[in-house]
């Protein structure tokens, strides 16, 4: 979550090293745990665990890599809206596939 | 407005001040990145539709990449993001050396990256599965080769990956063009505490670089991880 109490300083915390290093840490842990997790056969859930944690890596690294944190309102607003835009892109255009009744069902076996 | 014309070292004249002219930037790299979101984001939709269409060849598909090596690239990556915000975080604080010493690093991981990317290329080129005509023979890939039914499907995936990775790639020869370039504005002593924008807006590149890789890795190289190796099905 971004911290909108502090949404016009410029300032970056006094030491942002130690963040760096907590987020190093957490992309490391995270990549060994979406390995870990891929190797187990989950079904369907598979898919959707590799998406979280892989939504969690971005996050982080928006939030302190990219200084989205600290950034103005305006830069939050910015990052926001993109993902917002990718969501609109993704949600609609399948929608539109998968309630077709072209789809080519007899391909789905492979 | 400005009432007369202090110069400030690396304020452009249509800025009133060195806040206002980063602010500018930081803005604008966000609006480009926000058309690289989107522009990403159409390769993974294509992902998604056709991975719902041929859930099987996408599995087997996955199966034929390089785990190791795409494991492999995903840390230097990450090592890379670090290194990247270490250097922005001492272009911050003025220090030249160590600017310069983590933007080499950063360099160095990213060279790193492409050598390893041309490796699992050239690997699938010589097992003819890449996806082109005249270059695409699954049936001589591997032990037993792909199974028939599946050929088609697996070169639907090998499309997307060549084309989503390769992408991916373009992007870090790019970022590399970008290091190298303020590597030596660096050395000519271009940055200083007040003026460090181009390393803070080529970090943010990076870093967005970096995020797609975080997504790819999963989605192409570990989809197919907890079948049993080779068989896909």
């Amino acid at each position: 979550m971004a911290d909108y109490s502090h949404d016009d300083s410029h300032g970056h915390p006094e030491n942002p090293i130690k963040y760096y290093i907590g987020v190093f840490v957490l992309l490391m842990v995270m990549t060994l745990l979406t390995y870990v997790v891929a190797t187990r056969d989950l079904g369907s859930l598979n898919a959707l665990v590799a998406l979280t944690i892989a939504v969690i890596k971005a996050t982080a690294v928006i939030l302190i890599f990219m200084h989205v944190r600290w950034s103005s309102r305006l830069t939050q607003v910015i990052v926001v809206a993109s993902v917002f835009w990718l969501l609109i892109m993704l949600s609609f255009t399948l929608s539109d596939y998968f309630t077709r009744g072209g789809w080519p069902t007899g391909l789905g076996a492979y | 407005m400005a009432e007369h014309a202090t110069h400030v070292e690396g304020l452009a004249h249509h800025f009133v001040s060195m806040e206002q002219q980063k602010e500018a930037g930081m803005v604008g790299m966000w609006l480009f990145l926000l058309t690289e979101v989107m522009f990403f984001g159409g390769l993974f939709l294509a992902y998604t539709i056709y991975r719902t269409i041929y859930p099987q060849g996408f599995l087997y598909g996955s199966h034929l990449l390089n785990v190791k090596l795409g494991g492999t690239n995903t840390v230097v990556l990450i090592v890379s993001s670090l290194t990247m915000a270490m250097a922005v975080y001492y272009s911050q604080k003025g220090e030249k050396k160590k600017l310069i010493g983590f933007l080499t690093v950063t360099l160095l991981l990213g060279l790193a990256f492409l050598v390893i990317k041309y490796f699992e290329y050239a690997s699938k080129i010589q097992d003819h599965l890449f996806p082109a005509v005249g270059l695409y023979a699954p049936e001589t890939s591997g032990a037993h080769g792909v199974p028939l039914e599946l050929q088609q499907p697996v070169r639907v995936f090998l499309w997307i990956y060549f084309m989503m990775t390769g992408l991916h790639a373009l992007h870090m020869i790019v970022g590399a063009g970008i290091l190298l370039t303020l590597i030596l504005m660096a050395r000519k002593g271009k940055f200083t505490k007040n003026y460090n924008s181009p390393v803070e807006i080529s970090g943010l590149y990076w870093h967005f670089v970096d995020i797609v890789w975080i997504f790819l890795f999963p989605l192409l190289y570990l989809t197919g991880a907890h079948l049993s190796s080779g068989s896909g099905h």
